[in-house]
């Protein structure tokens, strides 16, 4: 199997060499037979990737441990789950599975392209088998997935006890689809400057890819949150670390990207701007990748140290320098077509967007790379943690929240006295209501009293949105309410969908407010003893330690210890919360111990219960109790967003048939929903 | 002034707020990252970084470990083969501490030369790339 692998890598590097050279020169010459030939190759490369993929989850399979990833990754007694997700846990497999989902983005965006887009293909086909090339290079010649051992280990080192946990099945891969999936509308950017034809068409023609895109990484990032929850026992989600924010990095660029789009296709404006961000977009997703793999800024997210570093390096700084040639040559063509007519429009809004996430952007790299800078320009390395990136970010992102309120509501242009008022003066006061209502309820958190105030104005913003539009279809087509809401919906799904988006953002700016609200306490406590811990609703919270128990588990000694807990008196329930003692099929230990937190969820508060040892010989052990406000939120905070967003890409809302003409019919119908809305 | 003059303002203004948090966000919260060896050397010449916030990187020296799992402590040696400083840290040590594991501690250097923990990272040979087992 190794060398079917080993094989199809170096067809899959022959390949992609190939596409790259006849794409370009196709996309030059048009010829029809260079063309064809461009196309055939990246279906080609991604058939030969898919047979190498195959190989290795046949070794995999088999516990082929002769084979070093196998060994390194697994053992006899691992999950089948797990042994399926070893493909992408280890850094060559992970590269493998990268350059593979990259090959089947690329065909797809071959074989899904409109046919009026035709012109733009043998560059996309270019770009994408360049990118392939580097991941296909690198696993050859740097991390190769099928590099055979000197001998047969009789089991597996075992996967890490960290890793072998849902979120962490389908967490990398999410992420790596968003990360990977970016490549495609880079692709069509670069194709759109190479071939000079930069009207709207490249991002008409990338609408879907983007949002899926948005998508995956929203979900990558959300799972990851979800899993360093329940996964590290810290009691938090998110901790700023280097990895972390590599992953953050991308996702604020394409939010931008998303945002900024819409400003070039209904105004013609920010053409070079867009061209920018998407390329920032994909270089940032190779750093993320290079700063995860090099090690070269300390992260607790440790990964392997490995020369693939260099490999990265080396890309990053060519992509850059060919990048900045390929938009300098073209900068003439990047004209604007309108410009800027009034400070209070929703262009004007969505430009505050991107330059509040570009900010924002710049502030988490800024300070993820700040090591590196203070030890060039200081000769030590100073860094920064969690309060440097609250104190910049938490007033950035509050900006943030209110543009999502008001750039939805003002109009295009140049929105007038009664446009603002219109749309303004309900959420406002709605918005205040609520900021006076918690300020009078005794909160004093500024924060946390602002982005709730905004959370409140954005909500009533989108509900009255939705409440005027389903009214003035009841009106005008006669349609019942429920009816009227689901067509709403239905036949402007990217606005709506976008509505909904924004709804989950909101919900994810609840769950980071209740995190300002959490209490903690480390408590030693012997089988009846009981610690107590208040709440930020002022619940008080007893926890009564029951005892320890210890037995054995399929790949696993487990310690367990639970507490009883009872709020103000009232049972609440048993939580427990284990050490476990990984071991390989001969019962030898084969990590360090690993805590599983014991989490009771709830949609005010969580539960969060470490069991952080026991007192050698006896059942007193060692607790750490955290009530976390609101955390709940944050994950369907995420659901609600994918929910959006799905809605916003499903099939048959785009100007996949007879465009032109739907848009006017489109346009025709806002104005007269515009003028009965307006009469009343 | 036309629109586009107000939204270059509006721009600059918004650059110049997010520039300043940095600023001051890295001047109030940045720590110093040292090793022993740079830790011992700085501190000899310049007594102001007792007990202001560093982190310093290293190895637990194997055997160092003193666990107190009743008072919550626990004691280590961290070195870079160079210097060393003894560390107390009162709390919960991450699941890959042990000995000859590459920490961080965050905290604070005592006049007496030992490093009051407030947070010790533990790094294993790696989440994602286990070290095979000699």
């Amino acid at each position: 199997m190794t060398v079917l692998g080993q094989l199809s890598l170096g067809l899959a590097l022959l390949l992609a060499a190939w596409g790259s050279v006849v794409g370009f020169v196709a996309g030059r010459t048009g010829r029809p037979e260079l063309i064809r030939s461009a196309r055939r190759s990246v279906e080609a490369l991604f058939g030969v990737l898919a047979v190498a993929s195959v190989a290795l989850l046949v070794a995999l399979i088999r516990h082929d441990f002769n084979v070093e990833y196998v060994a390194l990754q697994t053992s006899r007694n691992l999950p089948i789950v797990y042994t399926i997700a070893a493909f992408y846990s280890g850094q060559s497999g992970s590269l493998l599975f990268w350059a593979f989902i990259l090959s089947g983005f690329a065909a797809a965006a071959q074989w899904t392209t409109p046919g009026r887009y035709r012109h733009l293909m043998p560059y996309v086909g270019a770009v994408t088998c360049v990118v392939t090339l580097f991941f296909v290079t690198t696993i050859l010649f740097a991390a190769s997935p099928f590099e055979r051992l000197p001998f047969t280990p009789a089991d597996g080192n075992g996967m890490n006890p960290q890793l072998q946990n849902p979120g962490m099945a389908i967490h990398p891969p999410m992420l790596y689809l968003g990360y990977i999936s970016i490549a495609i509308p880079f692709a069509f950017a670069v194709a759109a400057l190479l071939s000079r034809r930069l009207d709207a068409g490249w991002i008409h023609a990338i609408r879907k890819w983007t949002l899926l895109s948005w998508i995956f990484l929203s979900v990558g990032v959300t799972l990851g949150m979800w899993w360093a929850y329940v996964e590290l026992g810290w009691g938090g989600y998110w901790a700023w670390d280097p990895v972390e924010n590599a992953s953050f990095l991308p996702w604020l660029t394409m939010t931008a990207f998303l945002h900024s789009v819409m400003v070039q296709e209904k105004r013609g404006m920010l053409k070079k701007w867009n061209v920018v961000l998407i390329m920032l977009s994909f270089l940032l997703s190779i750093f993320g990748t290079f700063i995860t793999r090099s090690g070269i800024i300390s992260s607790v997210h440790s990964f392997a140290q490995s020369s693939i570093g260099y490999f990265f390096l080396v890309f990053l700084v060519v992509a850059i320098i060919a990048l900045g040639w390929l938009l300098w040559s073209r900068l003439p063509l990047l004209h604007t077509e309108t410009r800027l007519e009034s400070m209070v429009s929703r262009e004007a809004g969505f430009l505050f967007n991107n330059l509040l996430l570009v900010g924002i952007a710049f502030s988490v790299l800024w300070g993820t790379l700040f090591p590196i800078i203070s030890e060039l320009f200081r000769g030590t390395q100073v860094t920064v943690g969690p309060p440097f990136f609250n104190r910049v970010n938490i007033p950035i992102g509050l900006a943030l929240l209110a543009l999502t309120g008001i750039g939805p509501l003002i109009a295009w242009r140049r929105a007038s006295p009664k446009n603002l008022r219109r749309h303004l003066v309900v959420p406002t006061a709605i918005g205040a209501v609520v900021a006076v209502l918690l300020v009078s309820g005794g909160v004093t958190d500024f924060y946390s009293i602002v982005a709730l105030a905004l959370a409140a104005f954005v909500t009533a913003g989108i509900v009255q949105e939705f409440v005027r539009g389903v009214g003035a279809r009841h009106r005008l087509h006669g349609e019942n309410h429920a009816l009227a809401f689901m067509r709403l919906i239905g036949r402007n799904r990217r606005r709506y969908g976008g509505y909904i988006v924004h709804v989950g953002i909101v919900i994810y700016f609840l769950g980071f407010v209740g995190m300002a609200f959490k209490s903690e306490m480390e408590a030693s406590l012997k089988p009846g003893e009981t610690a107590t811990l208040r709440s930020a609703y002022g619940h008080e919270y007893a926890f009564t330690h029951l005892g320890i128990s210890q037995y054995e588990a399929l790949n696993r000694f487990v310690t367990a210890a639970s507490v009883e807990v009872q709020r103000d008196g009232q049972r609440v329930g048993i939580v427990r919360s284990e050490k476990r003692q990984h071991v390989d099929s001969f019962g030898r230990p084969s990590f360090e111990p690993s805590t599983e937190a014991g989490i009771r969820s709830g949609l005010l508060l969580d539960l969060y219960v470490v069991f952080a040892g026991a007192i050698a010989g006896t059942e007193e052990a060692v607790y750490r109790f955290t009530i976390n406000p609101l955390v709940w939120w944050v994950w369907f905070g995420g659901v609600v967003l994918v929910f959006g967003g799905a809605v916003t890409m499903w099939p048959g809302g785009g100007p996949t048939k007879g465009a032109p003409r739907r848009r006017v019919a489109g346009y025709s119908v806002q104005i007269v929903e515009e003028k009965v809305a307006e009469k009343v | 002034m036309n629109a586009r003059t107000k939204f270059i303002i509006g721009a600059a203004l918004v650059t110049v707020t997010v520039g300043y948090l940095m600023a001051e966000g890295i001047k109030d919260t940045g720590v110093y990252f040292l090793m022993p060896a740079e830790l011992a050397e700085k501190v000899a010449t310049d007594p102001s970084l007792y007990n202001v916030g560093i982190r310093v990187g290293g190895r637990v020296v194997a055997g160092s470990v003193d666990r107190d799992v009743a008072a919550q402590t626990v004691a280590f040696r961290v070195t870079d083969g160079q210097e060393t400083f003894p560390v107390v840290y009162r709390g919960i040590v991450p699941d890959t501490f042990s000995d000859n594991v590459e920490v961080v501690v965050e905290g604070r250097l005592m006049t007496d030369g030992t490093l009051r923990a407030t947070n010790v990272l533990a790094k294993c040979g790696s989440k994602y790339e286990t070290t095979p087992k000699a």
